[in-house]
């Protein structure tokens, strides 16, 4: 029996097909040519060939049969792996839930088993899956993954190699046929797999991974706390980490817009989030097209929130449109934005009030899971009122 | 006749709505008339803020219906690009800014805060006349021993560079008795 821990090395990808089975099976083998005994303790190709083919020459450990509600389910055999003890074992799916009634409900804690009696593990997992990126995946996809795994199984893998390929590129493998067999493809194209969803899973997956690389770079290396292990020390700061916040502060061409930018700037700092600043003109403003003082006006808060963003490291987005909340809700979808901040709205008329909904009520509405923090404006505040003849006190 | 009543309901509806919109927008245009028109520029740095000289800037601000406009100087060091984000200058000014917008909003005076960035304070101080409009600028100017004013190098430049009418307060001799 071996006497240390196995190593854990995970390939983490935006979504099924990117190739980290493949990537998985490729190191295997290499691990095999250079002479260590590697086994596959449980693939799922999912029909593809070119997994199929690199899989050969490596020793399978069989599944085992096991039934559930009559119905036969084949699963990874983890005591057969335990009694095989080889150096290296490929485990596919690393959130995969078991059929009941085996030694565990997960597999990540088949494989936890399997590195404490020393069994180096390669494992794949798809980002989403991440049980903190759960909810942000949902709105991002509109898909809630039910599989999930604490981000500590992440954190404390020994080592995680994102597998990235471009949204088109992975779209272009699912034309050809080489994620799904041909009939659930148009599905797939209408459903999960649309530029825009696996846009945001790349960026997703990507600062997961980037997120881990600072979180291992930023830790202390040497003397542990007593009691403390490393891993654990890890895991906890992964833990506060492992969401991203991303603010988008909408602004009006006003004054009261430095203030509104400001306090989105002192939240974004508390999170540790990116800001975006988000002006929508009105079609045709854009264009610096001279409409008088007014405009005039507005071309200099433009600039002054310009200089303002740049102090402050935010990135102003201008944009165009008749509708503050279409726009708004776009760009925060297209953002990944997690938290909106906004000036408290103009007053409104009668009728607008009657006919349309206002503007924070849209925004919650379409942006579901997005915070949204109302900055209120001093200068609407109530003030005790200046005695009789006296002027308010400087 | 129940179409004669329902038109004269929805008459009278339509008439208190128009009624309710013209009264609004009247109201809109009077206060724009009354909206400030000038602008007084008060600079200041991480330093420290002048008192008097922000008491002096929020009177005149008042007393002539102007806007006033806080400045903080940010300073980027020489070893730093000129464009990078400066977030401990934007914690400072940030703290000071929202300070000054308090007692503006205690005096009534309407607000429109800025940080303008340079190398050197007469380098942000360039920058900001090159970016804002602005009639009047009230600056502090610092003695011995006292760091809320600029000097007396930057306040002898102001006073040949700036735009408008320049206001500098000497800071008050401390009392001998």
């Amino acid at each position: 029996m071996p006497s240390s821990r196995g190593r854990l090395k995970v390939f983490i990808g935006m979504a099924a097909g990117v190739g980290k089975t493949y990537r998985m099976l490729q190191e295997g083998q290499a691990e095999a040519e250079a002479g260590r005994d590697v086994t596959i303790g449980y693939l799922e190709p999912h029909g593809r060939i070119e997994t199929e083919s690199l899989a050969g020459g490596l020793e399978m450990v069989p599944r085992r049969r096991v039934h559930y509600r009559e119905t036969p389910f084949e699963e990874m055999n983890l005591p057969a792996i335990l009694a095989r003890e080889p150096e290296l074992c490929l485990i596919d799916e690393l959130a995969h839930t078991n059929a009941p009634g085996l030694e565990h409900e997960k597999r990540y804690e088949d494989v936890r088993d399997v590195l404490d009696a020393g069994i180096d593990v390669y494992s794949t997992v798809n980002v989403q899956h991440l049980e903190s990126l759960n909810d942000q995946v949902t709105q991002l996809t509109g898909t809630r993954v039910r599989e999930t795994i604490p981000d500590a199984v992440l954190s404390q893998a020994d080592e995680v190699v994102l597998v990235d390929l471009t949204p088109e590129a992975l779209i272009s493998r699912l034309r050809a046929g080489k994620i799904y067999p041909p009939e659930r493809v148009p599905a797939a194209l209408n459903n999960f797999f649309k530029i825009e969803n696996l846009s945001a899973l790349r960026e997703t997956s990507l600062r997961q991974v980037a997120e881990g690389v600072e979180v291992k770079r930023l830790a202390p290396a040497a003397t542990p706390a007593i009691g403390t292990r490393r891993e654990d020390r890890l895991a906890k700061s992964a833990a506060t980490q492992a969401i991203s916040e991303r603010l988008l502060a909408l602004v009006t061409l006003s004054p009261r817009a430095q203030r509104v930018v400001r306090r989105a700037w002192r939240s974004a700092q508390r999170l540790g989030a990116e800001l975006d600043l988000l002006a929508v003109r009105q079609p045709g403003h854009a264009g610096g097209r001279s409409d008088g003082d007014t405009g005039q006006q507005e071309r200099e808060q433009l600039e002054a929130l310009r200089r303002l963003a740049s102090i402050l490291g935010a990135q102003l987005l201008v944009e165009e449109g008749d509708d503050v909340a279409e726009v708004a809700i776009r760009v925060a979808r297209e953002r990944g934005t997690t938290y909106v901040l906004m000036g408290a709205p103009k007053p409104r008329n009668a009728w607008r009030r009657l006919t349309q909904p206002a503007l924070p009520f849209r925004l919650l509405k379409g942006l579901p899971g997005v915070d949204l923090r109302i900055v209120a404006d001093r200068t609407l505040r109530e003030e005790a009122p200046a005695p009789a003849g006296e002027e308010p006190p400087l | 006749m129940i179409a004669a009543v329902v038109a004269l309901l929805v008459g009278a509806a339509l008439g208190t709505v128009a009624a309710l919109e013209i009264e609004r927008r009247r109201r809109g245009r009077a206060l724009s008339r009354r909206s400030p028109v000038g602008r007084i520029a008060f600079p200041f740095t991480g330093e420290g803020l002048s008192e008097p000289a922000l008491v002096a800037a929020l009177r005149l601000a008042r007393a002539e219906g102007a806007t006033l406009m806080p400045v903080y100087l940010a300073l980027v060091p020489m070893r730093l690009p000129a464009d990078v984000p400066l977030p401990a200058e934007a914690e400072q000014a940030t703290a000071l800014l929202e300070a000054v917008e308090q007692r503006a909003l205690r005096a009534h005076v309407p607000v429109d805060s800025r940080i303008e960035r340079g190398r050197t304070v007469r380098h942000a101080l360039r920058e900001l006349m090159e970016h804002e409009r602005f009639e009047r600028m009230v600056v502090a100017a610092g003695a011995d021993g006292r760091s809320e004013g600029f000097s007396a190098e930057d306040v002898a430049w102001l006073v040949e560079h700036a735009p408008g009418e320049l206001i500098a307060l000497r800071p008050a001799q401390p009392s001998s008795s």
